[in-house]
């Protein structure tokens, strides 16, 4: 590929970052010094356009921004065009091209910290760091919901730091907190200053978990300690079933995903095992983004292993030799346990070329996002894995036949993959007449966090664990891409959920009363969507807009032309988008609209 | 000669109530043309690989929960679409709605043929509507990129990408409704990896690439393709022998485009064929 450069050079440090992940040029194509050799052969350069990804990153991690001698020298090392690779810089919110602060404050501003007071955290922050944009932004949902209202602390260097920020602790007024917290420095390379020791799982401790039953009870450091505590039992009961009967487990088990879309598990990996193209790839979709959602959070930090563990058996199944597991870049904490756990896992013979001695060949590539929620749409994942912008594919053709790099991929939830070891460890029957499932509580509740609850509790039985503060007025199902309901005795399962006109999607249980203001809430649901469509597909580019624009005029004076107008636009967003984010992107306010009587 | 490829099977499909027999991997718009359909497209083109980002060709397939693009999905066996579903319509009517009301389609063959069909109205979104008016950028001598009609359809990107031109430009920047083409920041085109290829101009389906001649006189209002005259002849600078139409108005060449039919260049040309006119 021939590519052409302007005259902008990378600066030392932003060479050293990324040659400290690619290794230095070994030629002058790639940006080296130009030697004899070079002269008398041809060299050959293998584009690596998958690095860019991460080869962004490790500027951004150093510097804090992306220059254009940064962004040219990496497409000299991995033959990538700069206008390409600009374009998919520019697609993530976690990356700037503009000169920034080292040390960025993202403080997040969606649902869960919006019922409980970001607002007011938002103006002190704006009052201590100016104004939004340089050292401090506001951000999507944290994922850090439980500890609302958060706020996350990233900072540039070598290493790179980070802080995680809760503001929960100053009840009535969460803004007074934030010249005290923000006082303190990141200087403990990130064990999180905030939660330390509250893993956000209310139950922890209690007999009976499933799901949860590691999570606060074991150092999640301990390779040991997950044995210790029946880590690799599943594998080991894998091992003797062989990939078919793993799969029939699953199949017989009834696991369907947990990210949202509940298809069936066992039938994608049947569908992945069988098909002749090879390799297979095994990808987790760690980029848990939905707004309310932190679940997943909560297990990779907490049973770090639990994950490792249930990825080595579903790509025994599925024939994969490859795991990549893609988690979201505002995740530093459960990034940092994750790596030191795969490091761990290949240490022992858990990965590589022989896992457990067994000659099954598996190994686990950590890649991370940098601030985009469409990512964790199946396919967009690929391409954000491939270098190329997270855009959705269309489909057909499905992962399972092309997939990542265009082969045969099956991809999961990290709690769906979790799901499998005690398929496996207690048999697909004892398991599916007792299913675990884990839900996010947020909001106005007393005792926010993870809870897990066998299916079939109802949402009343939920919040009562979780204590609501006020008279519940509504609560969100599922995320932003869910629905309100007012109906406490509806059974928390797909069916019923469904039934009820909601979804249980991610799990997001969002408790809302009387103090929240709902216009706000929708407002922030239409600015999330808008904010986080990629802009392929017309339907929700633009209709993301036209929605938001509506709800801002609605919230000022109610007019029936814009009713009209919203459901107009959400009908054509649903049945016309690419993918699932504009395809729900009016589920919520539909259903606000339909069941709250927000604009009457 | 003309080469023998496989044969291939038929799919039979139903559009409309009519029974339509297609070559297998075809699509659902060739179905449908085969049935004398008439599908509005925009961001489809001849000589490339759909995106389907448009959305303007959907169309319903019974038994699919959601609407599908008629431009890249196959026709498979049994399928039965109807273009012209209650379901279907509305989402046209709102995607020319939305598109009209956030880009300026002034130039956009049919766009105000279909708004009238569809009984679209883009000024209900009100006065405020945010779109993409900036003014048109003018870097060189050659061919203008007038972004306030750019609906984002991806062609250009492909042609100058992988599926034609390999010279990878341009690209798409930024996400969401802030999303632009753009060189690598944003830089000049003659900075840029450029070569003036017009291929991406000859794939540009609402006039926001056109040639300087053209919008010059669109701009001066002398722009009027009833006076102009169209022939095509033979490129005279290399072996190739690219075929090039020749656009002329009042004994002028204004703008020269390439027949996309054409088994070798499929409507491609280079910067000799498409501007070099000058010794005409």
């Amino acid at each position: 590929m021939d590519l052409r450069f302007r005259d902008a050079a990378p600066t030392e440090e932003e060479r050293a970052a990324v040659d400290a992940l690619l290794g230095p040029p070994a030629t002058a194509w790639e940006g080296g010094a130009r030697t004899e050799a070079d002269l008398r052969f041809a060299a050959r350069s293998e584009p690596r356009r998958d690095l860019l990804l991460p080869a962004l990153h490790a500027v951004n991690d150093r510097v804090g921004w992306i220059s254009e001698g940064a962004l040219d020298y990496i497409c000299r090392r991995l033959t990538v065009p700069p206008a390409e690779a600009y374009g998919v810089a520019s697609f993530y919110s976690l990356f700037s091209l503009k000169p920034r602060p080292a040390r960025v404050l993202h403080v997040c501003t969606d649902l869960a910290c919006r019922a409980r007071g970001a607002e007011e955290v938002r103006r002190r922050v704006e009052a201590e760091l100016g104004p939004a944009g340089l050292a401090w932004q506001a951000s999507p949902c944290l994922g850090m919901c439980e500890r609302a209202p958060a706020a996350l602390a990233l900072e540039a260097g070598d290493p790179p730091s980070f802080a995680e920020y809760s503001f929960a602790d100053a009840p009535g007024n969460p803004g007074s907190a934030v010249p005290g917290v923000l006082a303190v420095r990141a200087e403990d390379q990130g064990e999180s200053t905030a939660g330390r020791g509250r893993p956000g799982v209310p139950q922890a401790g209690q007999p009976g978990l499933v799901l949860l039953r590691r999570v606060g009870q074991v150092d999640p450091a301990s390779l040991d300690d997950y044995r210790a505590t029946g880590g690799y039992r599943a594998l080991r009961r894998a091992f003797d079933l062989g990939p078919a009967g793993v799969i029939r487990e699953v199949l017989d088990s009834g696991l369907v995903g947990r990210g949202g879309a509940a298809f069936p598990t066992g039938r994608k990996w049947d569908a992945t095992a069988r098909q002749p193209d090879h390799p297979h790839y095994l990808v987790c979709n760690a980029d848990e983004s939905e707004p309310g959602t932190f679940k997943d959070r909560v297990l990779m930090e907490g049973d770090p292993y639990a994950l490792i563990e249930a990825m080595t058996i579903a790509a025994y199944a599925t024939g994969c030799a490859k795991g990549y597991l893609y988690i979201r870049g505002e995740y530093p904490t459960a990034v940092r346990r994750l790596r030191h756990a795969i490091a761990t896992a290949r240490s022992r013979g858990f990965l590589g070329d022989d896992v457990m001695g067994h000659g099954f060949a598996f190994d686990i590539e950590l890649r991370r996002g940098a601030g985009a929620y469409i990512c964790g749409e199946e396919t967009a994942i690929f391409n954000s894995i491939e270098g190329y912008r997270g855009e959705p594919r269309s489909k057909p053709p499905f992962p399972v036949e092309k997939g990542l790099f265009g082969k045969p991929t099956v991809v999961n939830n990290v709690e769906t993959l979790v799901n499998v070891l005690p398929i496996l460890e207690r048999g697909a029957r004892a398991y599916a007449a007792a299913e675990p499932k884990l839900f996010c509580v947020s909001g106005c509740v007393a005792r926010p966090g993870v809870y897990e609850l066998t299916f079939g509790a109802t949402l009343r039985e939920l919040l009562d664990m979780a204590v609501p503060t006020g008279r519940v007025r509504a609560v969100l199902l599922g995320g932003a891409a869910g629905a309100f309901v007012t109906d406490l005795d509806i059974p928390l399962t797909f069916e019923g959920t469904r039934d009820a006109g909601a979804t249980l999607g991610s799990g997001v249980v969002l408790v809302i009363d009387d103090t929240v203001d709902l216009k706000g809430l929708l407002l922030r649901i239409a600015e999330f969507f808008r904010d986080e469509s990629c802009g392929q597909c017309v339907p929700c580019r633009v209709g993301t807009v036209r929605q938001e624009e509506a709800l801002h005029r609605l919230s000022r004076r109610v007019e029936d032309s814009d009713l009209v107008l919203l459901r107009e636009v959400g009908q054509a967003m649903r049945d016309a988008s690419i993918c699932g984010l504009g395809q729900t992107a009016w589920n919520a306010i539909e259903s606000a609209v339909d069941r709250l009587g927000v604009f009457k | 000669m003309i080469p023998l490829q496989p044969p291939r099977r038929l799919v039979d499909v139903e559009i409309d109530g009519r029974a339509v027999r297609v070559p297998e991997g075809a699509t659902i718009l060739d179905a449908c043309r085969a049935a004398g359909q008439d599908v509005p497209t925009l961001c489809h083109g001849d000589t490339l690989t759909p995106k389907n980002a448009c959305r303007v060709c959907v169309v319903e397939v019974e038994g699919a929960r959601t609407l599908a693009p008629a431009c890249s999905r196959k026709a498979e066996p049994g399928m039965s679409v109807s273009t012209g579903s209650e379901r279907a319509r509305h989402s046209r009517k709102v995607v020319l709605e939305l598109l009209a009301s956030s880009a300026d389609l002034s130039t956009t063959p049919r766009a105000a043929e279909w708004i009238e069909e569809y009984g679209a109205r883009p000024d209900r979104f009100g006065e405020q509507a945010a779109t993409v008016e900036q003014p048109a950028k003018v870097d060189n001598d050659l061919y203008v990129r007038d972004y306030a009609k750019c609906i984002l359809c991806y062609k250009c990107v492909d042609a100058c990408g992988d599926q034609w031109q390999n010279t990878f430009a341009i690209a798409v920047a930024g996400r969401g409704f802030d999303a632009t083409i753009s060189t690598e920041f944003d830089a000049p085109l003659t900075d840029s990896a450029c070569v003036f290829c017009g291929n991406c101009v000859e794939v540009c389906p609402t006039g926001a690439l056109s040639f300087k001649t053209e919008f010059d006189m669109r701009a001066e209002g002398t722009w009027d393709e009833s006076r102009q005259t169209r022939t095509t002849t033979i490129c005279s600078y290399c072996g190739v022998g690219c075929n090039l139409t020749l656009h002329v108005q009042d004994n002028k060449i204004v703008k020269v485009t390439s027949p996309h039919d054409n088994p070798v260049t499929h409507g491609n040309l280079c910067v000799k064929g498409r501007f070099g006119y000058g010794y005409v």
